[in-house]
């Protein structure tokens, strides 16, 4: 069942002198954790505003095709409809929480949405236990970490009860141990609530082991659309430019010097057991 | 040369960044200064060209102490490009943003002009030259802060965090950039957390790992970043390549890998031996 | 610039902080009334002096003293300058009494900043908002307020960075005449300004993503609930002002000078 439906989509932004996406097609199953990535200027942050209907209702701008999330068209739904089924989380920590303790910041959603009371703090207090941020829920935001905000943020998210999240580069400030937190909570979310995951990233080497998918952009349009394994095997992936994990390059050196490994690795503990298949030989 | 001397820091807040911090970088040399957000690096960086002035201890920078000399003085030797270019850009187009700080050295204007022709050329940004900075892309962005740093040629260049939003192309094109700075004999310090980028440095640079204000580890990328317990202190991932060669140090495989080529050449070398 | 060290959200479990933000803006506005109901220096010095266990009380006494200390020059300002004018007007004689009133006058002041300093001190924004809400601001006014007070610390932040990016490429702020000195902050101002516009564009993005507009009637995971302490403040303050009325309209307030044995008439 397709919860993110794109048919030709085509974004020009107001002052773009040439389109910014063009001809979409996409179609994503409930419950996919999407990986799409992208050389920078490819249209990728473009196209998750699509999905929340940002664009084109925050930024105006010429769009062209179809986009259906969650079964709703995001020229006819307004942002706030879209925003209870299309969680969004910035690549900002800091841009994207607004009250001085935890609580209200994850409060801010259900409360715009002017849900009782009851409701919204039952709702607070799921998406605080679900981003395994409880602890800090009276901490004010801007003494926590880059990651931790994160994780405001994510759970912020989750107190709208989305059926899709969708995480713009949402690691970038992080250093690699915050980011590798986001991503499993991020996992977990996904398999433990089936929420649809769309996740951009440049730093496939820590966010490749969790996807279900891989899209890759370039210029404006999709040009690879498959699994992990398939998608950094391909000549064009190499073409691209495109941040393919260490193992994987690992792996293809071998192979073109003859020595094939059995499956293409995702991560080092794999890699190292495949390796260890054609040493002990 | 940089030494720093026993070096402590104390933001006005309060918080202790830097406890006891000693170390000394050569001419010519390439450091990376690596790890977790908060380590301290960034803090670090900024006593060498004398944004900071240490709590206790002290920092010479060829000899003179930070504290005697104005930071204007000591950027015309120790050149720090930061992490974020909007924090810096106010001028209308990118050749007065390289011109800027020329022009606050008290460079002659005819030597500003060959100076930004100069930079603009090096960083492949000619075109870009009567553009006005804010129109630029990230990538373009950063090209002119670096620019506007190298057009007065300092001794020693200090980069902070260059590698965050950069894509994997961008990532390339900057460490040969910066290899290339390097081998025409300039000090070339960088501030990162990303591992996989001074993994790839060929040559490896020198590792300075720090952890809770203090240095835990100062050698060869080779050797620091593959010594797992090491790097799990600064709250690093190791480079790729080594977390599969620890998982295999059972075989008897060399321990100093940290990239895929070396990591290719051996398991060759070793299926070579054993036929 | 400590002077505002005393007007910065304290975070704390005083019985003062969980006062209703309401009756602690009552309070404020009653220390107005009475400062300003008063020019003799033994009432508007038991004002003074009477404020101070509640700052005990509150726990904030560190910046609550910053901001005394900040204010010190303002004080003597104000101290040197009714002093003068009472003494100039009396064709230059100085009498006690002048320095008395010039005493009460500068007491006033204190007064007022020490009261509003304990009420930004005890009141979170948020429960600020909220009041303000309650009162009838419309929300998108008490949001703007949260947000510039949340932004603030960012912001000095931003600064900081932004003048050392520029000082590392040769500005020097303490250098150059008056006029010279202007021209260096455009090359902070400019980099401010835009930051900030992006940042705010940023936070708009995520507002917009968090259902804001959904609706007009915003519920609170807050709310505003008057305790019976609230209850009892509060009639201690009208309490409090019915006193200050009487005293004003029907006792004669001694002046210090009067009780001193060794008083010089005038």
């Amino acid at each position: 069942m397709a919860v993110i439906e794109a048919r030709g989509l085509t974004y020009t932004y107001p002052e773009g002198e040439k389109p910014a996406i063009v001809d979409i097609d996409l179609s994503i199953e409930r419950g996919e954790f999407v990986l799409l990535t992208g050389p920078s200027g490819c249209g990728k942050t473009t196209l998750c505003r699509c999905l929340n209907g940002l664009i084109p209702h925050f930024y105006g701008g010429d769009l062209e095709g179809e986009l259906i999330v969650a079964g709703l068209g995001v020229r006819e739904h307004e942002t706030w409809e879209l925003a209870q089924h299309v969680g969004m989380v910035f690549q900002n920590p800091e841009n994207q929480l607004f009250s001085l303790t935890v609580e209200k910041d994850v409060a801010f959603g259900p409360e715009n949405l002017g849900l009782p009371r009851e409701e919204i703090k039952r709702r607070v207090d799921w998406a605080l236990e679900m981003a395994g941020i409880t602890h800090l829920r009276h901490r004010a935001p801007y003494e926590l970490s880059g990651g931790q905000q994160q994780r405001v943020a994510i759970a912020s998210t989750l107190a709208m009860k989305p059926e899709i999240m969708v995480l713009d580069e949402p690691t970038s400030f992080l250093d690699p141990l915050g980011a590798k937190r986001i991503f499993e909570t991020v996992y977990d979310l996904n398999r433990r609530l089936g929420i649809t995951i769309i996740l951009v990233e440049h730093r496939l080497d820590l966010a490749s082991v969790y996807a279900d998918r891989v899209i890759v952009m370039s210029e404006g349009r999709i040009v690879l659309n498959g699994s992990p394994r398939e998608v950094y095997t391909s000549k064009k992936a190499e073409a691209l430019g495109v941040g393919i994990p260490k193992v994987v390059k690992l792996y293809q050196l071998l192979k073109e010097a003859g020595v094939p490994l059995s499956r293409v690795p995702l991560n080092p503990e794999e890699a190292s057991n495949l390796l260890r298949e054609v040493l002990k030989r | 040369m940089i030494e720093v001397e026993d070096v402590h820091y104390t933001y006005p807040n309060g918080i202790q960044a830097l406890r006891g911090v000693s170390i000394r970088i050569r001419d010519g040399e390439f450091v990376a200064i690596m790890g977790e957000n908060g380590a301290g690096k960034t803090t670090l960086v900024m006593h060498m060209n004398g944004l900071l002035k240490p709590t206790k201890g002290r920092v010479l920078v060829d000899g003179v102490d930070t504290r005697d000399v104005s930071v204007a003085q000591l950027s015309r030797k120790v050149g720090l490009v930061f992490q974020n270019p909007d924090n810096q850009f106010f001028c209308s187009t990118v050749e007065e943003e390289i011109a800027f700080a020329l022009r606050n050295f008290g460079f002659s204007e005819e030597l500003v002009k060959r100076r930004v022709a100069w930079a603009l050329n090096l960083l492949n940004l000619t075109r870009y030259r009567e553009r006005s900075p804010f129109t630029l892309s990230g990538g373009e962005k950063k090209r002119v802060a670096l620019a506007s740093v190298l057009a007065w040629n300092p001794e020693v260049l200090i980069l902070d965090e260059p590698t965050i939003g950069q894509d994997f192309r961008q990532k390339e094109k900057l460490r040969q950039f910066i290899l290339q700075l390097n081998s025409q004999g300039r000090t070339v310090i960088i501030v990162t957390h990303d591992v996989e980028f001074v993994a790839d440095c060929d040559p490896a640079p020198r590792v300075v790992l720090m952890a809770g204000g203090r240095i835990i580890a100062d050698g060869d990328a080779r050797d620091v970043l593959t010594n797992l317990e090491l790097v799990e202190k600064a709250s690093l991932i190791p480079p790729q390549v080594s977390q599969v060669f620890h998982h295999l140090s059972d075989l008897g495989l060399p321990r100093n890998v940290v990239n895929i080529y070396d990591a290719q050449r051996v398991i060759l070398e070793r299926l070579g031996v054993r036929g | 610039m400590s002077i505002f060290e005393g007007f910065v959200f304290r975070r704390g479990d005083s019985p003062i902080h969980r006062l209703d933000p309401r009756v602690k803006f009552l309070y404020t506005v009653l220390m107005l009334v009475l400062a300003v109901m008063f020019s003799e220096m033994p009432i508007l010095l038991i004002l003074f002096l009477s404020q101070v266990p509640l700052v005990v009380a509150a726990g904030v006494q560190r910046s609550w003293a910053k901001t005394m200390r900040g204010s010190v020059f303002l004080a003597l300002l104000i101290f040197f300058t009714n002093l003068a004018t009472r003494w100039a007007y009396a064709n230059f004689t100085l009498h006690p009494v002048y320095l008395e009133e010039s005493v009460a006058m500068t007491l006033r002041f204190l007064t007022l900043v020490e009261s509003f300093s304990v009420f930004s001190l005890t009141t979170s924004p948020d429960d600020l908002s909220l009041a303000m809400e309650r009162v009838g601001i419309p929300y998108w006014f008490c949001f703007a307020f949260t947000t510039s007070i949340r932004l603030m610390p960012a912001l000095a932040r931003d600064a900081q960075t932004i003048i050392n990016a520029q000082k590392s490429r040769g500005l020097e702020l303490e250098r150059g005449n008056f006029l010279r000195r202007v021209r260096n902050y455009i090359p902070i101002l400019i980099p401010l300004i835009v930051t900030t516009i992006r940042r705010s564009l940023e936070l708009a993005e995520a507002m917009e993503s968090r259902a804001w507009g959904a609706t007009e009637n915003r519920t609170s995971l807050t709310e505003l609930r008057m305790k019976t302490s609230d209850y009892i403040t509060l009639a201690l303050l009208s309490a409090l002002l019915l006193v200050g009325v009487y005293v004003r309209l029907y006792v004669k307030i001694p002046r210090l000078v009067d009780l001193i044995p060794y008083a010089i008439k005038p």
